[in-house]
């Protein structure tokens, strides 16, 4: 039988960046397809041209044998293509029943029947199996109900596919057992649903086909149980590696046990972002941290600068246990942390290369000492040259610098408070090969002059060749090191692979 | 947890205020329970009715109207010289103010939504544009003589007691039901719950948000003509500076009566109560022959304790 939906080479370009290069995928009708990658890989950008958010450069995509191209999400829908977002898209203030059927009430005389219109939402929701009160509010139910009542209301309009775009990704255990219990439901009675997460346990207990995306081509798609864990993340992350191929290239083994311990966690942890952990920081240290998306990585370091408080465990600085640790402290303390949105958490694109590079400087001293001006150029131009950024000039203003050189500002800006422990959360995607090489060049030479680096990277070879030892994360536990011989990419992928609720 | 119950708390605490206005006042003044006080109570503050009620889907739907006074200005000073200076049929002249408000209120809703302006900005332009097209029209007061007014006068419902509807009441009650009607019993009435509740939610739904929004404020406009020429039957005259700063009696209406400023969540039942403590109120300073400057007074403070309220029973029920 001709699948429920075909994608034939679908293509899809924004300005300098090519996010779709021939996408090919398919889905049966009765399957549940997962749909895999890292940031960037594709995957959102495959449903928002799906869904008609975007237009498509090029490609085939056909629904049900007949040729479409959705033009809005109002569009798509009407085609028989629904998607129920993480973020749920409903009324919370209405009723349940009138999330359902908004838009389509049923009418009487051209008046709203409220009898019928609970009647048609409580049909719906017996469908997927749930009963629930549809005359209360939607905001009088947890996220996890809230999504299922979104998926009744895809379903009731006639959807021939559903998409269900990291449903779980706020659900607790017994919630995605309710909603595998409906998603199973639906596969028996014929829909076809496309399941992005980036969960592996769930993809493993739910999927009947995985597909894999990586820098916007398909790099596989098999059965689920023809595609162990080991091969899905070696897809994910594109590593390529065989047993001869001699990785980690020569590092210099350096001495670090008679150097300063930075920083030190004990049971460090906070509830429902990263489970409690032990990190030992030293001096001149290149700590990685490895994991898929999800795992815990950017939480644990957002836990190390006092972005998040800690629920449980103690923080030690310089042998010192802190309280009360916020970013202010961390900051004082020598702590310096770029994270990985740039845009959203770091630069202030509307400010200059100069302003950018002088706010952390300035936010350490007080308001009244302002740096002097010729000062400021003096630092400002010291680090232009230093890494090499490529602007104008220090009056630049920094959104229009390329992604690359935007995060050298961030790093600059952070370099001029001459910090102890820079932390680093993906310094590296979205730039360019060269610039890449000069950061991670960069690291090795400050880390050489006593500066402590944590690394937050997806590419496994980036953590080989920088890093002096690799902490693995796995679905927000720590649950391994790697150092010395250990260091490659194999190792690494193993422990993400490992499946034993260790 | 329970939404429901808190927005019945939010009614009835409205409703509350009220009965107990009543009693209170009953028991200090004789006469005041009669039907000529309630009639009065309607009749008086009609134009202010209707404006409100047309405020109340405006801000449910999560914007505001800050022109609705001036264009009742507008509308008495229009119709006045019309039928005055000019002998145009009172007909005529109220179907030509209330294109000139729909069409006025559409106008600001297009902009609002097609250029995504703030509607605060657009409906204070609006304010402004539409005194001062008042005062073009005529800056000064115009009496209306005209034997279809005087005959309207005399129309009334009686009901019992020796008191009467009059027509500005009439006018009044239909439109109340018809917003009641159109807000609960409408798919367009729904949407506008919706766009208030959450505007990319509705969106993203499919509804058809730009038609509603436009249709909002049209109605709005609509309602303040229609305010306008209710005022004009109630006072025979027209005069430019009418109704100077009315919005912000509407708006505090709207909010006494439960609806919420941010919108998505109240309804014209509450309006209708608000209204009724507002004339209340003025009452109540009439019967004790206290300056209205105290009524004024007294609103104030019972808006900042409804707001209080709103704050302490619905926000921490939206939060859970």
């Amino acid at each position: 039988m001709a699948p429920l939906l075909s994608i034939r080479s679908l293509e899809k370009r924004f300005p300098g960046v090519i996010a779709l290069a021939g996408v090919d995928f398919e889905l049966q009708r009765g399957e549940v397809h997962a749909l895999m990658g890292e940031n960037g890989a594709g995957k959102s950008t495959l449903i928002k041209v799906l869904t008609g958010v975007h237009a498509r450069d090029g490609g085939i995509v056909e629904l049900d044998g007949v040729s479409i191209k959705a033009s809005s999400p109002r569009h798509a829908e009407s085609l028989g293509i629904s998607t129920v977002y993480q973020e749920v898209n409903l009324v919370p203030q209405l009723s349940v029943a009138e999330n359902i059927s908004l838009g389509r009430q049923p009418r009487r005389w051209g008046l709203i029947s409220w009898r019928r219109l609970a009647q048609k939402a409580d049909t719906a929701l017996k469908q997927l199996g749930l009963s629930l009160d549809v005359r209360r509010p939607l905001s009088s139910y947890s996220i996890a109900i809230q999504q299922l009542v979104a998926i009744a209301r895809a379903i009731d309009i006639d959807a021939k596919m559903l998409i269900l775009d990291e449903p779980t990704s706020s659900l607790d255990q017994q919630e995605v057992e309710l909603l595998f219990s409906v998603m199973n439901r639906l596969r028996d009675q014929g829909m076809g649903i496309v399941f992005v997460t980036h969960f592996l346990d769930q993809v493993y207990e739910i999927s009947d086909r995985i597909t894999v995306l990586r820098s916007g081509v398909n790099v596989g798609t098999a059965a689920t149980g023809n595609m162990d864990r080991l091969g899905l993340i070696q897809r994910m992350l594109g590593a390529k590696w065989s047993a001869d191929t001699v990785e980690g290239q020569t590092r210099p083994e350096k001495s670090l046990d008679d150097k300063l311990i930075v920083l030190q966690t004990r049971q460090l942890g906070r509830r429902g972002s990263i489970e409690p952990f032990d990190l030992q920081i030293r001096e001149g240290e290149v700590i990685g941290l490895a994991g898929l998306l999800g795992s815990g990585r950017t939480e644990l370091v957002r836990l190390l600068f006092g972005l998040n408080s800690a629920s449980t465990g103690t923080l030690e600085v310089d042998g010192q246990p802190v309280s009360r640790w916020s970013p202010r402290k961390a900051i004082d303390a020598g702590f310096a942390f770029c994270p990985e949105d740039r845009k959203r958490e770091g630069l202030v694109e509307q400010l200059t290369v100069r302003e950018n590079i002088l706010l952390a400087m300035q936010a350490a001293r007080s308001v009244g000492s302002p740096v002097p001006l010729r000062r400021q150029l003096e630092i400002s131009r010291t680090y232009v040259d230093q890494l090499n950024i490529k602007t104008p000039g220090v009056h630049t203003r920094t959104a229009t610098l390329s992604g690359g050189n935007q995060q050298k500002v961030l790093l600059a800006r952070w370099l001029a408070t001459k910090p102890r422990l820079l932390i680093l959360d993906e310094p590296t995607r979205g730039i360019d090969i060269g610039t890449k090489a000069e950061i991670e060049a960069l690291i090795c030479e400050l880390s050489a002059a006593g500066l402590a680096v944590v690394l937050i990277s997806s590419e496994l070879e980036d953590l080989v060749r920088c890093c002096d030892r690799v902490v693995v994360l796995r679905d927000r536990h720590v649950v391994g090191e790697v150092t010395g011989d250990e260091l490659n990419q194999r190792c690494m992928m193993e422990m993400l692979a490992h499946h034993d609720g260790t | 947890m329970n939404q429901r119950w808190s927005k019945l708390v939010s009614t009835a605490s409205t409703a509350s205020v009220l009965l107990l206005l009543w009693i209170v006042a009953g028991l200090a003044f004789d006469n005041f329970w009669s039907p000529f006080v309630v009639a009065d109570l309607f009749s008086e503050n009609a134009f202010l009715g209707i404006s409100a009620i047309g405020m109340t889907l405006v801000i449910l739907s999560g914007g505001i109207d800050l022109s609705v006074g001036s264009v009742i200005g507008f509308t008495t000073i229009f119709v006045a010289t019309l039928i005055t200076d000019h002998s145009v049929s009172p007909w005529l002249a109220w179907l030509t103010a209330l294109l000139i408000g729909t069409g006025f209120g559409a106008m600001m809703g297009f902009l609002i939504h097609v250029f995504e302006l703030p509607a605060f900005l657009v409906t204070l332009a609006g304010l402004f544009f539409a005194r001062g097209m008042a005062f073009f029209v005529k800056p000064e007061s115009v009496q209306i003589r005209s034997e279809t007014y005087e005959w309207l006068s005399s129309c009334a419902v009686p009901t019992g007691g020796g008191a009467e509807l009059e027509l500005t009441t009439l006018i009044l009650l239909s439109v109340f039901a018809i917003a009641l009607v159109t807000l609960n019993l409408t798919r367009f009435g729904r949407n506008i719950f919706a766009i208030g509740g959450s505007q990319s939610s509705a969106q993203l739904m499919g509804l058809p948000v730009g038609r509603t929004k436009v249709l909002v404020y049209a109605i709005s406009g609509f309602c303040s003509a229609l305010a306008g020429i209710t005022m004009t039957l109630y006072m025979d005259s027209g005069n430019p500076i009418n109704a100077t700063a009315l919005e912000l009696d509407a708006i505090a209406i709207v909010v006494i009566g439960g609806t919420l400023l941010s919108g998505g969540v109240g309804g014209v039942t509450g309006t209708m109560l608000g209204f009724l403590i507002y004339g209340t109120i003025y009452q109540i300073t009439y019967f004790a022959s206290l300056s209205s400057s105290l009524a004024t007074i007294a609103i104030g403070a019972l808006l900042l304790t409804f707001i209080m309220l709103q704050r302490l029973i619905v926000a921490p029920a939206e939060a859970e």
